[in-house]
């Protein structure tokens, strides 16, 4: 962390001093939206007056189940299209653009129940997120030397990905073999594939094992060491305090609050909304005291009945 | 029991003329269903348009052969078109229940007393059939003593078994691209394909034309080599005999269609031989009471469904397929 604060130019470092109100601009937003409504019959899942996403950091999205974070997600995305709202991606409107150009414009997500290519195997499945690649087209697909070259750098830079990643030795397993977590990882890097400035992570932490956690953390810290940013929606604090430059905290629909983690984290509102007054305390400690005192107390109540 | 004329007609149709009509069917469907995962439940309707659409343009209109041939390559493309805009946005089941309708609009309307100038009602049309037949460069027959073809079917082989090997050798040229990579994924899972920047849409309707015009040119094949197109031939149940040819093969292989198509003919007419000497003759083998010869014909439809069945529990890849990709599922 001491080398990151010494550059002065750091993405994070602008973050610094920003005021922590729900929609606050940023020095350098890669993602501007302008009242986002979502509307499930008369339910507002999402309600989003302002929002901005500051480039080159990793910024967390987090609130109650049914706060609407996977549905912003979508709509961001193009995987699902609001009632009302703009947003531009790189000053670049998108609103009403379909999912696959928002893809190939540079804003790639992945989803909360993964979705690996089963039935492929996992260097197929790496190779499928290319862009641009001429064998994709009809006619050219059905001779091979036109896309022999490419697909042999494809398969350099899902080989390199894959090694990154330690799923190299899973390389010919067909995705569907794969542990949940091994399935994160290869949908993460399967993201990286399509080359993204902007990495959506739909709750990259959920079910997978302490140790797996551990090496996520470190391939998404190192997404953002390559200038890419990256906007992840997380329930686990740790992973969120962690490693993340700033929070957004969602409830009903709308944005709450921002700020940075530590500073959310102090925040009234939030607690309120979220995370609940014991958020920092060990909760087993805490438990097991309780309960002490509890049973003592039954057991005490028992005796005074049975000899009164 | 006449044991010769049963593996000659097993024989002679597993090869002949009927196995590479619901070969081109079942190679179209492959592409479909197998690859890309769409549910078309109306290939008798690619067909039956491939099939008019040369027939009507050679008698109806007094075109020459050959456009009429053009025509019936263009009718399945505008139909998967027609048929594609609209459902290939929606759900994979909307596929199946637009198709199957469409494929039953067409046969009743080609069939039909009001259109009967044009499509020739429920008799068809003939007479469009006079380059094919003089191009055939065959004088006589084949007799191989456990199979036996006709002249005419003879030259249908030779045209057929190749457009049979040629869109084998298509099917197995893209199946090993990207492209075929994009359709394999998209049966997998569409959304994720999305999320990789791919025009999911614009797969679907490539394969949806690509499939459809192979039924079609097996529909064209299915119209010259019997030199009549009836409405009836292009009913569902084509539709399902192809499919049939193509679990047995292996879906998702590309010679699977074929060798499921050759062993349902193999199968169809070699049981219908059986059961129909076993029930005629004044002492038949299976007594009255127990199969008339008029049951006798059914009957192998009944074994062939029960085989199917057996064919899905205990193997259920086909006999092609690969059990890895059938035996794990994410979901």
């Amino acid at each position: 962390m001491a080398a990151d604060t010494a550059r002065a130019t750091d993405p994070r470092e602008a973050l610094h001093g920003l005021a922590n109100d729900p929609g606050v601009p940023k020095p350098d937003p890669i993602v501007i939206g302008d009242s986002i409504t979502r509307t499930f019959g008369g339910l507002k899942a999402v309600d989003v007056d302002h929002i901005e996403i500051q480039r080159g950091v990793i910024t967390a999205l987090i609130g109650p189940n049914g706060a609407g974070k996977t549905t912003l997600f979508n709509l961001l995305t193009g995987f699902d299209v609001p009632n009302s709202g703009d947003w531009s991606f790189n000053g670049k409107p998108l609103a009403k653009v379909p999912a696959y150009k928002v893809a190939r414009l540079g804003m790639v997500r992945t989803f909360q129940l993964t979705k690996v290519l089963s039935k492929l195997t996992v260097i197929e499945n790496m190779r499928l997120g290319a862009t641009g690649q001429l064998g994709e087209h009809f006619f050219p697909a059905i001779f091979k030397t036109l896309w022999r070259g490419q697909e042999d750098e494809v398969t350099a830079r899902a080989d390199e990905l894959l090694a990154r990643f330690k799923l190299d030795a899973k390389r010919e397993d067909f995705a569907g073999s794969l542990s949940g977590g091994q399935r994160k990882l290869l949908e993460m890097a399967r993201a990286l594939m399509v080359n993204p400035d902007l990495i959506m992570l739909d709750e990259p932490m959920a079910g997978v094992n302490p140790a797996l956690k551990q090496s996520l953390l470190g391939h998404v810290k190192s997404l953002r060491d390559e200038g890419r940013t990256v906007l992840f929606v997380e329930h686990d604090m740790d992973m969120v305090r962690d490693i993340s430059d700033w929070v957004i905290v969602m409830a009903q629909g709308q944005i709450v609050a921002e700020g940075t983690p530590a500073s959310v984290m102090a925040d009234p509102r939030v607690i309120d909304a979220y995370l609940g007054a014991h958020h920092d305390t060990d909760l087993s400690e805490l438990d097991e005291e309780a309960l002490a005192e509890q049973v003592e107390a039954e057991l005490e109540a028992e005796i005074e009945a049975e000899e009164s | 029991m006449d044991f010769a004329s049963i593996i000659d007609a097993a024989f002679s149709n597993a090869f002949g003329p009927q196995a590479i009509v619901f070969a081109l069917a079942a190679i179209g469907l492959n592409i479909h269903f197998g690859y890309t995962g769409l549910l078309n439940f109306g290939q008798a309707g690619f067909m039956a348009v491939g099939a008019y659409g040369l027939a009507v343009t050679v008698v109806k209109g007094d075109m020459p052969f050959w456009v009429g041939i053009l025509v019936g390559c263009l009718m399945p493309i505008l139909l998967a078109l027609v048929l594609g805009v609209p459902t290939l946005r929606l759900r994979a089941d909307y596929l199946a229940i637009v198709t199957i309708a469409a494929a039953e609009i067409l046969r009743l309307v080609f069939g039909s007393v009001e259109m009967k100038s044009v499509f020739g009602g429920s008799n068809g049309l003939t007479g469009y059939n006079e380059v094919w037949n003089s191009l055939n460069p065959y004088s006589s027959g084949l007799d191989l003593g456990f199979a036996s073809w006709g002249k005419n079917d003879l030259w249908s082989m030779t045209v057929g078994w190749t457009l049979v090997a040629l869109f084998c050798l298509l099917t197995w040229a893209l199946m090993r691209s990207p492209w075929g990579r994009v359709l394999r994924s998209i049966r997998e899972d569409e959304d994720a394909v999305r999320s990789l920047g791919k025009n999911v849409f614009s797969y679907k309707m490539q394969a949806l034309i690509l499939g459809g015009f192979i039924g079609g040119v097996g529909g064209m094949f299915y119209a010259v080599k019997q030199a009549s197109v009836v409405p009836s031939d292009y009913s569902t149940n084509l539709t399902f005999f192809a499919y049939t040819a193509l679990l047995l093969g292996g879906a998702a292989r590309v010679l699977g269609p074929v060798v499921g198509s050759m062993i349902f003919w193999f199968l169809i007419s070699g049981l219908g031989e059986f059961f129909s000497q076993a029930t005629s003759g004044v002492d038949p083998l299976f007594p009255n009471w127990f199969m008339t010869d008029i049951q006798a014909s059914l009957v192998r439809y009944i074994l062939m469904g029960l085989g199917l069945m057996l064919l899905m529990i205990f193997r259920p890849q086909g006999i092609f397929g690969d059990r890895r990709e059938i035996a794990i599922d994410g979901r």
